[in-house]
């Protein structure tokens, strides 16, 4: 679905990633960790067409992201969830409208896809907060929406940069077992994390491949994992 | 106009939607008086060229003897002459009237050499007017024909320029309120960046991001013109008529079907703010990629 070929990225005049190369196959777990500022967030934005590749080829659904129109982009979109690290909301919708936004988007009428949407909603733990605003949730919940809004399109890749970031460990053990059953439902995941401890917990559960970029680089982490 | 569910990605409020609102009102406020001006001053062009060029004057200067007699010559020759219609020769009275602005009203017009003034009517069917200087050069030497051009022109030519002014000014309101709603579509748009950012994350297409943002200010601009209009079309309704007043400016205004005119405004400030948006959107969102 997604493939990276020797991709590298430059910003402000200096390279972020180099010779980077990556093929997510259908259904496979994966860890992507470093330290701060390492560029996972970077490297997760050039996989959904967020930011285009300096060099090299970034290609979803086999489409090279930089021939790729802006609409084409945004149809790609649709069938790779997106858990960004800075959850962000129509602070003036609902928190379901919120989840429902991709099938408004795509113009599906997410009246017919109520029963789903409610599912999805029961999944995540939100049906309490279904109709309150974005600004009411807590920081776990807002995760928790940011997932449901991700899948609610059934997409085949799911990226989560840092879901656990800002939530307490009882929290970050429930978002972790709502994303194993989605890769248990045939879903791809990559989570970009610095938390080791929940790639620890996660590999307890699921073959997990855990990437590291380090110097630029993207690197197979080591068993001290 | 578009999706119905488009419009709720944006949010409601803020100060760009009071102020497309009250743009479009007051422009469609000058603007129905912009059109008045236009479809009065056209009207009034050729009210005065109609009227004028429908009639003429013939004025007999002559020694007192001779004066009477010319004047029975000059009518001779008038009822005999194809393409008119009426002809009068004007009483003391209303002579000393015409003079009254300069003279004063007890102008002792029996005791001057005042000219005698022929009030002729032309019935429309052509009238050869170097034929009959012709002819009453040879039977009234003393008649002279004032068909009113010199004078006319000057007036039609004022109103035909009021009547440009007019469109002028509706062609700058309509300007003027594209470049407003420019302005407030782009500040709306990049005080919802974080909206776009939203959109696009979750596969919005811009043309659906668009569609949003020109939906609404589509309709606020329908609505403010709809009001703005409204008023505009009260205030010239209840201006003094001619019939009371008298004079131009009181004759500014729309009659018969002609006020359906300005109730096109709206639409056309509907149009108006759909192609600025659609530009500034279009813009905005190329600027964000």
């Amino acid at each position: 679905m997604i493939e990276l070929d020797k991709v590298a990225y430059s910003y402000g005049g200096g390279e972020l990633l180099t010779d980077i190369s990556l093929s997510l196959q259908p259904g496979s777990f994966h860890f992507l960790t470093g330290p701060s500022g390492a560029g996972k967030t970077t490297f997760l934005r050039l996989m959904y067409g967020d930011l285009q590749a300096t060099a090299g080829q970034v290609r979803i659904a086999g489409h090279d992201t930089r021939s790729m129109t802006r609409d084409q982009i945004a149809m790609a979109r649709r069938h790779v969830g997106v858990v960004p690290q800075d959850t962000q909301f129509l602070d003036h919708l609902r928190v379901a409208d919120n989840i429902a936004l991709p099938l408004m988007v795509s113009g599906r009428d997410a009246g017919d896809a109520q029963t789903n949407l409610d599912q999805l909603i029961g999944w995540v733990g939100l049906t309490g907060q279904a109709n309150q605003r974005p600004p009411e949730l807590s920081g776990g919940e807002r995760q928790r929406a940011a997932l449901a809004r991700a899948v609610i399109m059934s997409p085949d890749v799911i990226l989560a940069d840092e879901p656990t970031g800002n939530v307490d460990w009882e929290m970050s053990q429930r978002l972790l077992k709502l994303l194993i059953e989605l890769n248990k439902m045939g879903k791809t995941i990559m989570i970009a994390t610095h938390d080791l401890a929940l790639i620890r917990a996660a590999k307890a559960h699921v073959q997990a491949r855990v990437l590291r970029i380090s110097n630029r680089r993207l690197q197979l982490a080591g068993a001290d994992l | 106009m578009g999706d119905p569910q488009a419009d709720r990605v944006v949010p409601p409020s803020g100060y760009t939607a009071q102020l497309t609102v009250f743009t479009a009102g007051a422009m469609a406020f000058l603007a129905v008086f912009a059109l008045a001006l236009s479809v009065s001053t056209g009207r009034l062009a050729d009210r005065w060229a109609a009227e004028l060029a429908q009639s003429l004057t013939i004025r007999i200067s002559a020694p007192a003897a001779q004066l009477e007699a010319q004047t029975q010559a000059t009518l001779a020759v008038l009822q005999t002459t194809p393409g008119i219609a009426d002809a009068r020769p004007l009483s003391d009275e209303e002579q000393r009237a015409l003079l009254a602005p300069w003279f004063g009203a007890d102008l002792p017009i029996d005791r001057l050499p005042i000219p005698q003034l022929i009030d002729v009517t032309e019935d429309g069917s052509g009238l050869d007017i170097a034929g009959l200087r012709l002819r009453l050069q040879a039977e009234a030497p003393g008649a002279v024909v004032d068909d009113h051009a010199r004078w006319r022109a000057p007036l039609v030519s004022a109103a035909g320029r009021l009547r440009s002014l007019g469109w002028l000014s509706l062609a700058l309101i309509t300007a003027a309120t594209a470049g407003m709603i420019t302005l407030a579509a782009g500040a709306a748009l990049a005080a919802n960046r974080q909206v776009i950012h939203v959109l696009r994350q979750v596969g919005a297409k811009d043309g659906y991001i668009a569609q949003a943002f020109v939906r609404r200010f589509t309709l606020r601009a329908i609505t403010g013109a709809a009001g703005g209009a409204a008023l505009g079309m009260l205030a010239v309704a209840v201006l003094p008529s001619t019939d009371a007043a008298g004079g131009f400016l009181t004759d500014l205004g729309f009659r018969g079907l002609g006020w359906l005119v300005p109730a096109t405004i709206p639409a056309l400030a509907g149009v108006v703010a759909f192609l600025a948006t659609r530009a500034a959107a279009t813009r905005t969102l190329r600027s964000l990629s």
